[in-house]
């Protein structure tokens, strides 16, 4: 007599396993890359937390086809270590497409490799204008704007407030010095005077040479051209010396490291400029930071963690479109027109660029970065130095 | 005349935390040979120890406060210097002095990492209370806070005080023994380890006396900050005359006013300078320098070092 009974257990396991590979997903990968570790960490971990924020949303969401995992790597916001973690990500076939760099000067770096690899990237906050429009690869997206529009609004405005006598101080980075080249431009277009323009080195640490030469030019405006690390000693130093002009950073300051850096008292009233309209005034901005805040997550998502999140939603779309391939899903990316995201509608021109018309200012009020219109500074019950 | 003023006092300011940082190097190699890499990274810990300090006590009179910031800062130096002689240095004795100077330039490097790692969002500048008394005299376009003129002399102070130390105590005495010739000194019955400690001990404790002034003069500290002024610090060192303390001082404020004047009086002689360039500046005049004079500045006489 045949025993059935193992025929029937080895029948039933079989088809359970069977059913089970059925329903299991294609993992796809998605590539990461900021600043987690040094002085513009607190930004890159904003970053790194909204896309793994996107990642796991969509994880949630049934009726995907695939399983995404977000894969990360620190470039330190150093060139050097940008272009060996691009090599590593890129050189990775398992990886479909990533979210790439906060720090200009490393973005720039790394742009020949993805371009060597051909793989497709979105920049999510990187601002310098020859990421996009220098070398036209056709890997090469950005969804944040450029400073070129960011310093355009920045001159504007501060001219409409009747400033007129500015000193710029930048790093001596690609970044930095873009800054002070559009602004310069702008301001100049506009009819004002840069009184003297000061580079400096990203780890300087003593500006009182540089302040004592400024406090003879005697500005109404310091505008500053670099990141956090940096703003932070300026602007500490600025008032050890007793400088009373007006504070104004770029996007590479709009941190919560910065007024914690500097203090709430000395922070009041500094400005920043930032490409698109806050979170909190969108529909999909608000869904964002109540996610973000469930996720509970330790670091907030900073200025830059909308973008991130937005470049790694349109990488999910065009892998779920096009299936888990790099060209397909970069021809995908290519065609970007219009498309409904937290940050707003995100349209790629001919240089892979979003054209993000709307430029968003900024002023420290009471330790907080409040958006202009809605500070005390704007309704004139505060008054800027 | 304002801003020449207010030039001086800068270098003086730069000069007093480069020399408190060059002594440290100086008594280093000056004691044992060794050129100690981690010295920029203890000042760094010694500024971090501080700041924790006030975490822990909040609320307290000002001066408690600056009381809870040095003792916290010194100690927590203390036993790092500590830890750096009793099994980086002297386990390597022997060794080429090239393993040592690797030794300890990783463990500064551990330090430096470990502070942004495991202090609370510790690769965020930090902002260092300002706990000394703030008012400024301020004549025409030169501003003097009164804060900086209590460091600058609390600076000399120590110097002086280790000054004293060196030359007036039996520790001192000791120290002094070791540098000449450490074998004879251990033959004639001066406990060799125990001096070692001891001279790192006050080392790592010039160390986080340079932290601490440095955090009261900017009121921000990072946690990478002790790498270029550890670099600056060594070089003062060299300029000076390594193994002398005078030579160390005068490196010190040698380096700030080369600083200085790069960045100042550079560009406006020749605009195609920008400030940019005051440490390249800096640097080079300490290259030239060295190939003029290789000794330093105040080269030790013959072997009496410290």
């Amino acid at each position: 007599m045949i025993n059935i009974r193992p025929l029937i257990i080895t029948l039933a396991v079989a088809l359970c396993v069977g059913s089970v590979t059925a329903e299991a997903k294609d993992t796809v990968k998605i590539g990461f890359i900021g600043p987690l570790t040094g002085g513009n960490s607190a930004i890159g971990i904003g970053g790194r937390n909204s896309a793994q924020l996107a990642v796991d949303l969509k994880n949630k969401e049934s009726k995907t086809k695939y399983h995404y995992e977000l894969v990360v790597l620190d470039d330190e916001c150093k060139p050097s270590t940008g272009v060996q973690v691009a090599t590593k990500m890129a050189s990775d076939n398992s990886i479909v497409a990533g979210v790439t760099h906060f720090c200009s000067s490393v973005a720039m770096a790394t742009l020949n490799t993805y371009h060597r690899f051909d793989f497709p990237i979105i920049v999510w906050g990187a601002v310098l204008p020859d990421i996009t429009y220098k070398q036209n690869y056709a890997q090469v997206h950005r969804v944040n704007g450029t400073m070129i529009t960011q310093n355009q609004v920045a001159a504007r405005f501060m001219t409409d407030l009747k400033y007129t006598r500015f000193v710029i101080v930048h790093d001596t980075t690609d970044y930095g010095k873009g800054h002070e080249e559009y602004f310069t431009q702008d301001i100049k277009s506009l009819g004002g005077t840069i009184l003297g323009s000061f580079g400096v080195p990203v780890d300087q640490q003593d500006f009182t040479t540089e302040l004592t030469k400024i406090k003879e030019l005697k500005p109404q405006v310091i505008f500053f051209g670099g990141l956090t690390p940096l703003g932070v000693r300026i602007r500490n130093q600025m008032e050890k010396m007793g400088i009373h002009a007006q504070f104004e950073g770029t996007s590479g300051i709009k941190s919560d490291a910065f007024i914690e850096g500097v203090g709430k008292d000395v922070a009041e009233g500094s400005l920043s400029f930032l490409e698109g309209a806050p979170a909190e005034k969108l529909s999909g901005g608000k869904f964002f930071l109540e996610q973000y805040k469930a996720e509970k997550f330790n670091e907030p998502p900073e200025a830059y963690g909308p973008f991130a999140f937005t470049a790694t939603n349109l990488i999910i779309d065009a892998v779920e479109k096009m299936g888990p391939n790099r060209n397909r899903v970069n021809q995908e990316l290519n065609k970007t027109n219009n498309v409904n995201t937290i940050i707003g509608k995100v349209t790629f021109d001919d240089h892979r660029q979003n054209i993000v018309p709307l430029v968003s200012a900024y002023v420290v009020q009471d330790g907080q970065w409040v958006l202009w219109e809605d500070s005390q500074y704007a309704t004139k019950k505060r008054k800027l130095k | 005349m304002d801003s020449l003023l207010q030039y001086l006092m800068n270098g003086l300011m730069l000069g007093i935390i480069y020399a408190m940082v060059a002594v440290g190097f100086t008594l280093f190699f000056g004691t044992l040979n060794v050129i100690q890499f981690s010295h920029g990274d203890v000042l760094t810990l010694g500024s971090f120890a501080g700041l924790s300090a006030l975490s822990i006590i909040p609320n307290q009179s000002s001066w408690l406060s600056i009381l809870a910031v040095l003792v916290f800062s010194l100690v927590i130096s203390a036993i790092i210097g500590m830890f750096i002689a009793q099994f980086l240095i002297l386990p390597m004795r022997e060794a080429p002095s090239i393993n040592v100077l690797l030794a300890t330039l990783m463990f500064g490097t551990v330090i430096r990492e470990s502070i942004r790692l495991f202090y609370p969002d510790g690769a965020n500048p930090k902002r260092f209370p300002s706990l000394l008394p703030s008012t400024r005299i301020a004549i025409g376009s030169f501003t003097l806070p009164f804060d900086n003129l209590i460091i600058l002399a609390f600076g000399f102070f120590i110097i002086f005080l280790l000054s004293l130390i060196i030359n007036k105590t039996k520790l001192g005495l000791a120290i002094r023994a070791i540098a000449q010739d450490s074998e004879t000194a251990r033959l004639m019955g001066i406990p060799f380890n125990k001096y070692v400690l001891l001279t790192f001990i006050i080392g790592s404790v010039l160390a986080a006396f340079a932290g601490v002034m440095d955090a009261f003069y900017y009121n921000e500290i990072s946690f990478n900050m002790g790498l270029l002024l550890g670099v600056i610090g060594f070089t003062s060192a060299i300029i000076g005359g390594l193994g002398n303390i005078y030579g160390a001082i005068l490196g010190g404020f040698l380096f700030a006013f080369l600083e200085v004047i790069g960045g100042s009086l550079l560009p406006s002689l020749v605009p195609s300078i920008p400030s940019a360039y005051k440490d390249v500046f800096a640097f080079t005049m300490v290259i030239i320098l060295m190939t003029i004079k290789p000794t330093g500045l105040l080269a030790e006489k013959l072997s009496e070092r410290v």
